[in-house]
């Protein structure tokens, strides 16, 4: 923000936006002192040394092993520091932050579809309050598309059949470039939209003036009744002939293959879609496939709606993903208040 | 190398390889090295005219930022075909097929390359490629982008892409063959004398090329033929409907087109070297580290794909250890600049075209090396990938490189080529010309890809125009810079002045046999006793085997 004096500078309006840009100043400060180093040698060379009479031969110098070991290991020694603060950037930013709010991104040709955790959808326009952070967690309905946000220096392909994410921390209020940076067909540069950043005030007023809309998870808990589910995992995830989901988001899951993971949304995706893959151990591979059944953003309410299933007694015992599921029930009162209304 | 002996030097009207035979049928079925690169010349000449009709349309519709001069499935196409063709069959084959073909045997002293046969069928492949693509392009055309990303190609596309695969597909055995045949060739064929740290660097370099075309070549091919299983039968290998992951194309497809890169811009580095040295009556600084850093880069070049994936979901950890190695490839070619410059120092510096080329070539590469830094940069390539920046850097490497090197060998090599002098003056002022619009064409993309517009979009919000405007500007004097060494280079092939064997006065041995050559390359087997760029007085660097008769004349 403080940045916008400076020419050529878009906006900068998130929280890693000025890390972005301090980086990019050394990388742009390095090149152009050596272009200009490297110009102004030549040119000195170029017109110094002109050749004066046709057939001259200067003396030859074959090379020096200090001077080329000097500038190998300069140049090696400065590649490194940009190394070095770019990778620590990236490290950092690579892991949202547990207390973070999550919206949901569904990319389709040729157009964005935003659904906040309380159930506001959008089109091609994202809503968002300054101060707060945001996770996306991002899928595709059909081809590869990258959600890009100039302004906030945050990009992350959105593919189909997987979940991505991405997070940021808005600090300016306004309005900001959304564009779609991973090319996907005719009308590529039309799947454009806008990030507004609103005073958390002003957003908690936006959020209710559009709260008529289901949230996802009370859009998934529908879902799981309509599908079927119920009849095997219980009328609230406490499970039965399959296995129990409530708490599952998070658990270590012990497979019939002797395998373990911890269950996050691809594992629950996968599970729906392609049941026989990965069975829980001491349940049988009955479940049948829901792929084609389900849409994108249908799988994204179910999935949202098994994370809201409170588990009971057994904490997991591994802690990073588990809690990073208390704040999503927490920060959608909606749906986690729905769910229990409807028992 | 032990192969040939000397024969009978042609006393009266010289014979030479263009007038040995006439006819068609001579140049069809030649097996000469140096008919074979006239012919590539000729091909990758329509191709680069194509490509370079498809970046005059780009340019015209993003003059204004509304989409109005052509629809956006025919824009699609056309950035599309432009890339296709400009990487496929113009900037891979360029230097190596044309250059290389003509000058590899005769800078080591040899009468052809290994294989002549091979060579010419590598010619016929390119061309079958050529035409297939040509076929589908002109049938319906192809709107995936030159990197055939899945599962919009493999499904979504309703475009020619299994054609246009398949004309790729076919001429990238022609780079295959080309690379074996330089391999076995500069192995096996060095005239006596000609030892390894004697070679022009320009023989390193496609030596290095050779390797990167052999090893990589294949994985494109694979490549391109699972995209074609899984766009005909749906095998489920990259759409993720079928339990395929579309990732896996982008591993696949950088594995090779990264090191394609470097098949792109090594030779042009080797034709840099040799003006570099050549026009300042210099040996190059530290020929060892020059040579080796070809090597370097090509070993290198492998590991690096990755860093095309930085933002399409690849492992954090993955992502780090491609931007430590892609950091590090940049060094081998921080090198050479360096040594190339410090070349320069104490030298006789002509200002002959080709060296204004070269240091132009210098000037560029390093503004695109440099750049290629932000991009390996993790937290700043999140911002830029998919950008212009992208688009900037990399036409820095490959035109400003690549076209520089590939322009300015041309000239260097012409009155050998042709027997024929290009005309001076517009040689420098065309060089100039293409120097100015070249950095006016790509700089301002630079910026506006920092301000965030994404590449591959057929409008933009209006707030990049200005940046545009300047591009499109560039572009059209960039065109002209272009247009005028066409005309003047063909003019010459009839008017220009006639050559003599050595008309810049050098040791190599290109220049130690008439202009042009005959087809046999030398009239004697040549010995080499002197070092490579072992600048001597003109008598002393004369044509070999030739003294002795014009003596007795």
């Amino acid at each position: 923000m403080q940045t916008s004096w400076i020419p050529f500078v878009p906006d900068s309006a998130s929280t890693v936006s000025g890390k972005v840009d301090a980086l990019y100043f050394y990388l742009s400060g390095v090149t152009v002192f050596f272009t200009l180093l490297i110009s102004g040698v030549l040119i000195f060379f170029v017109i110094k040394y002109r050749r004066r009479n046709p057939f001259e031969i200067p003396r030859p110098i074959d090379g020096s092993h200090k001077l080329e070991t000097l500038w190998s290991v300069i140049p090696f020694i400065i590649a490194m520091s940009m190394f070095a603060w770019g990778a620590q950037i990236y490290f950092e930013n690579s892991r949202p932050p547990q207390n973070a709010n999550e919206i949901y991104v569904v990319g389709k040709q040729w157009m964005w579809k935003i659904q906040h955790s309380t159930g506001q959808r959008e089109i091609n326009e994202l809503h968002v309050p300054v101060g707060r952070k945001i996770k996306l967690i991002m899928t595709s309905e059909d081809t590869i598309h990258d959600f890009f946000i100039p302004a906030f220096r945050i990009k992350t392909d959105v593919l189909p059949g997987k979940y991505t994410t991405q997070w940021f921390e808005a600090t300016v209020p306004g309005k900001y470039h959304l564009f779609c940076a991973e090319y996907c067909g005719m009308n590529h540069s039309g799947m454009i939209g806008s990030v507004i950043v609103m005073q958390p005030t002003d957003f908690d007023n936006w959020l209710s003036g559009n709260a008529s809309q289901q949230s996802p998870a009370v859009a998934g808990q529908q879902l799981f009744q309509s599908l079927g589910c119920v009849s095997c995992h219980g009328g609230s995830g406490e499970g039965g002939r399959g296995p129990e989901l409530a708490g599952l988001f998070g658990r270590k899951v012990f497979l019939s293959n002797n395998q373990t993971l911890t269950a996050d949304e691809a594992y629950i995706r996968e599970s729906i879609e392609n049941p026989g893959a990965k069975v829980v151990s001491g349940f049988n591979p009955i479940m049948p496939t829901f792929q084609g059944q389900v849409t994108p953003e249908q799988l994204i309410q179910i999935i949202s709606y098994i994370k809201s299933l409170p588990g009971e007694g057994a904490k997991p015992a591994t802690g990073a993903p588990a809690s990073a599921t208390s704040p999503t029930t927490t920060s959608s009162p909606a749906g986690a208040s729905a769910t229990p209304a409807k028992k | 190398m032990k192969a040939f002996e000397t024969f009978e030097t042609p006393s009266a009207a010289r014979v030479n390889y263009i007038n040995a035979e006439y006819g068609l049928k001579s140049w069809l079925l030649t097996r000469d090295h140096k008919r074979i690169a006239l012919l590539y010349l000729g091909s990758i000449s329509v191709f680069f005219f194509i490509g370079g009709l498809y970046a005059m349309f780009i340019r015209l519709e993003l003059l204004t930022p509304q989409g109005d001069l052509l629809s956006s499935t025919t824009y699609n196409k056309v950035f599309t075909q432009h890339g296709i063709i400009m990487i496929f069959f113009f900037l891979i084959p360029s230097i190596p097929a044309t250059l290389g073909n003509f000058l590899v045997p005769m800078m080591i002293g040899a009468k052809d390359l290994a294989f002549p046969r091979i060579n010419l069928l590598s010619w016929y492949i390119y061309l079958l490629g050529g035409i297939v693509t040509i076929w589908a392009l002109l049938a319906g055309g192809i709107d995936t982008g030159w990197t055939f990303y899945a599962p919009y190609s493999t499904t979504f596309s309703n475009s020619y892409v299994v054609a246009t695969g398949a004309g790729i597909f076919i001429s990238g055995f022609s780079s295959i063959l080309t690379g074996l045949n330089f391999i076995v060739t500069i192995h096996t064929m060095r005239a006596p004398g000609m030892t390894w740290f004697r070679l022009p660097l320009f023989i390193w370099a496609h030596y290095a090329t050779s390797l990167i075309m052999i090893l990589g070549t294949p994985v494109v091919a694979i490549t391109i033929l699972l995209l074609a299983f899984e766009r005909l039968a749906h095998v489920g290998i990259f759409d993720p409907a079928a339990g395929g992951d579309p990732v896996l194309f982008q591993h696949l497809f950088w594995f090779y087109s990264h090191p394609a890169v470097y098949i792109m811009v090594l030779p042009g580095m080797g034709v840099i070297s040799e003006l570099i040295a050549n026009f300042s009556r210099k040996n190059i600084f530290g020929y060892k580290f020059v040579a080796f850093s070809s090597l370097a880069i090509a070993v290198f070049g492998f590991l690096v794909w990755g860093h095309h994936l930085f933002v399409a979901s690849q492992s954090v950890y993955a992502g780090m250890i491609f931007s430590f190695l892609s950091f590090a490839v940049a060094i081998p070619s921080a090198i050479k600049v360096f040594n190339w410059t410090a070349t320069l120092y104490k030298a006789s510096i002509s200002y002959d075209t080709p060296m204004l080329y070269a240091l132009g070539f210098i000037g560029l590469f390093t503004i695109g090396g440099m750049t290629g830094l932000f991009l390996a940069s993790l937290a700043v390539d999140v911002h830029l990938s998919d950008t212009y920046f992208v688009v900037a850097h990399f036409h820095y490497i490959m035109v400003g490189g690549t076209l520089l090197a590939y322009l300015g060998g041309l000239h260097y090599w012409w009155p050998k080529i042709t027997g024929r002098m290009y005309p001076e003056g517009w040689g420098r002022f065309s060089a100039l010309v293409v120097f100015v619009g070249f950095n006016l064409t790509f700089l301002p993309q630079f910026i506006a890809g920092y301000l965030g517009m994404p590449r591959r979009y057929h409008a933009y919000p209006p707030e990049f125009q200005v940046f545009n405007v300047l591009s499109t500007a560039g572009a059209s004097i960039l065109g002209v810079g272009l247009i005028i060494p066409f005309i003047y280079l063909l003019w010459s092939m009839r008017y220009g002045k006639r050559a003599e064997p050595n008309p810049w006065h050098l040791p190599g041995l290109e220049w130690r046999t008439p202009s042009p050559p005959p087809t046999e390359n030398f009239l004697a087997t040549p010995v080499v006793t002197w070092e490579a760029y072992e600048f001597a007085p003109p008598e002393e660097m004369q044509v070999i085997g030739k003294m002795e008769e014009e003596e007795t004349v």
